[in-house]
């Protein structure tokens, strides 16, 4: 067990509790910067995370610290996706100041859904969005000019500053750059007064007015400042699914959005980063399993003879080449972490990191009481 | 001109008059108290001068202005902190966000500033932090600073939530039951507290409770309610005595 001793108040204000957490957090950047080495073969599924990331922070921004859960935020991706390739590719503009243009879009969008949501909470607000992602990917598809339509619309490899980012390896690292970024900016926003506002308005509307929080501008601000992030997201992904299509900004994409952040852990960024790896990196781990997990089980029941082995190797295929798989293990996951644990793979990261730090006098029921439910978990 | 006043208050319900007339004052320094039994109104008018509810008329005036129609998130500019009868506490939060939340109404960095975290906004932070710690010094809170009000009995949360309220620098403290929920020595300590912020902070109170030996302690004016309209005011003695409400607490 480490104790940080604090000898001045600037101590709290810094982005790491202390210079060992600093440079634990180095060597995490430097791991990612030769990660391109020692993977080459993954770096498109890790640029997703990168990816994700972002998706995840914004979403965090919103659900986890602000209380608004939000199932339209796929609509967000899908505004800044659009609105990034028709500034690039119809008017020409340079990529950095259409990324920029395409976030701000995106924020303004999201100002729109916020200002109904100033008179609803709970489930109400979450259906709100839900009818405004439902909207927004109509206009995708009728909006033929801009968006391609249904035929969809491909997108130009980036080029930055006249750079090409085409390759892999440019790409991972473009991703990585924006998500330190976003983190950076987001960790800016919650150590300061718009950031405990936020929370604030979380734990106790009521109690957060009477302190002098404006409800409406910080609400509305949490929305802008989540559809933003979600707008960059956007800008990268249309760069990494390479086409864009109506039906790829669907409401299961905003679920898949939300999952990412219950299951990381409501009010942590760690819990948005950690939820991005695993939604981006399970399809993954499940199309690997999809090829080996037949043969493995095959093999075992091959012990009991030919035919068992045989006739097990036909039923597993078979089993995992269903269509719904993957949507279906998604949700089977999100049960199980809701019911085991609620604080997602963050709370589950604190206990184990704690357990060793503590070793062996750690205490199982340390973490009891804080396994109570957030009000934005609860949907009021 | 009193220092707070509230005229002919009234509010209702549906058909239901929860304040009828409420006028009273209270002057400079001074700890004023509301009592009444279940349902007289006495939060009522904590939430009318909090601004979340509106009333159906009268006025409610503090320093020489009309507060009536101010919106809920200026009150605390103004200079009015309260706490809540039911602790409303960031719960997720560490009781030293909670007090640097006391003093949003003092904000002076804006979001762009903030985004970027800029030497300004560290400086506006680290100031906040001294006077949110000259807090904690007042009401001994330090061994608490860095844990989840999640994690604090019920005690602890009912100083942290006065000491949210003192983080405003506020000029009038609204306490709705300080002493709900705390056992004899708590009630007590309580009382301490509340003589200090009126003698040492010069704050003025205006407190709902229940506890008669808290309020005969501590109150310079008592008023007593009931059914939403007033059948007392006077000194503690003056009121515990008064036939009225003797017998709205016994009955008869």
């Amino acid at each position: 067990m480490r104790f940080v001793f604090k000898t001045a108040y600037g101590q709290d204000l810094g982005l790491f509790r202390d210079g060992v957490q600093r440079n634990w957090y180095l060597a995490l950047l430097v791991g990612l910067i030769i990660l391109p080495k020692l993977v080459p073969a993954y770096l498109g599924d890790i640029s997703l995370v990168f990816i994700y990331g972002l998706c995840g922070l914004s979403l965090m921004v919103l659900a986890g610290y602000t209380g608004l859960v939000s199932l339209g935020h796929a609509a967000f991706l899908g505004v800044g996706a659009y609105a990034h390739v028709y500034f690039t590719q119809t008017l020409g503009m340079p990529w950095v100041l259409s990324v920029a243009l395409a976030a701000a879009l995106t924020a303004a969008a999201g100002v729109l859904v916020g200002l109904p949501a100033l008179r609803m909470t709970g489930v109400y607000l979450t259906i709100a969005t839900l009818a405004f992602a439902l909207i927004i990917q109509e206009v995708f598809a009728r909006w033929e000019p801009v968006t391609g339509g249904l035929k969809g619309r491909p997108v130009d490899k980036p080029v930055v500053f006249g750079v090409k980012m085409g390759g892999d390896v440019a790409f991972y690292f473009l991703c990585l750059v924006f998500l330190a970024g976003g983190i950076w900016l987001t960790a800016n926003l919650l150590r300061s007064p718009t950031g405990r506002a936020w929370v604030a308005i979380r734990d106790s509307e009521i109690a957060a007015q009477s302190m002098g929080v404006n409800l409406a501008v910080y609400k509305t601000m949490a929305f802008a400042y989540s559809a933003g992030l979600m707008g960059l997201g956007g800008a990268l992904f249309a760069h990494k699914i390479g086409f864009l299509a109506p039906d790829i900004f669907s409401v299961l994409l905003s679920i898949q959005l939300l999952l990412m952040v219950v299951v990381g852990g409501l009010g942590s960024l760690h819990g948005a980063l950690f939820g991005a790896v695993f939604v981006a990196l399970l399809p993954v781990g499940i199309s690997q399993a999809r090829d080996s997990v037949p043969g493995v089980l095959g093999q075992i029941a091959g012990v009991f003879g030919k035919v068992a082995g045989d006739a097990t190797f036909v039923a597993a295929d078979r089993f995992v080449k269903q269509p719904g798989l993957e949507p279906g293990i998604f949700g089977l996951i999100l049960v199980l972490f809701i019911l085991f644990e609620p604080l997602g793979i963050y709370g589950r990261w604190l206990k184990v990191k704690l357990f060793f730090s503590t070793f062996p006098l750690y205490k199982h029921a340390t973490f009891k009481r804080q396994k109570s439910y957030m009000r934005s978990e609860r949907l009021r | 001109m009193s220092f707070f006043t509230a005229d002919k208050l009234e509010i209702n319900f549906g058909g239901i008059k929860a304040l009828d007339g409420v006028s009273f004052a209270v002057e400079q320094g001074q700890v004023f108290t509301i009592i009444g039994p279940n349902g007289a109104g006495k939060t009522t008018i904590f939430n009318l001068i909090s601004r979340i509810y509106d009333p159906t008329d009268g006025r409610l005036t503090f320093a020489g202005e009309d507060i009536t129609e101010v919106p809920p998130h200026e009150i605390a500019r103004r200079g009015i902190a309260r706490t809540f009868q039911n602790i409303e506490l960031f719960e997720h939060a560490t009781v030293l966000q909670n007090l640097l939340l006391g003093r949003h109404a003092h904000r002076r960095s804006r979001f762009v500033e903030e985004l970027l975290f800029l030497p300004h906004v560290r400086r506006e932070e680290l100031k906040h932090r001294e006077l949110v710690e000259k807090v904690i010094d007042f009401l001994d809170l330090q061994p608490h600073r860095d844990s989840l009000i999640a994690n604090l009995p019920y005690g602890v949360r009912k100083v942290v939530e006065m000491a949210r309220a003192l983080c405003t620098e506020p000029k009038l403290l609204l306490l709705d039951e300080p002493s709900s929920g705390l056992s004899v020595e708590e009630t007590d300590g309580m009382a301490f507290w509340i003589q200090d912020i009126r003698t040492l902070l010069g704050i003025t109170v205006l407190m709902v409770e229940h506890n008669m030996r808290l309020v005969s302690t501590v109150s310079d004016r008592v008023l007593a309610l009931n059914y939403g309209r007033p059948i007392a005011l006077g000194t503690a003695r003056e009121v515990q005595e008064h036939p009225d409400v003797v017998k709205a607490y016994l009955g008869g």
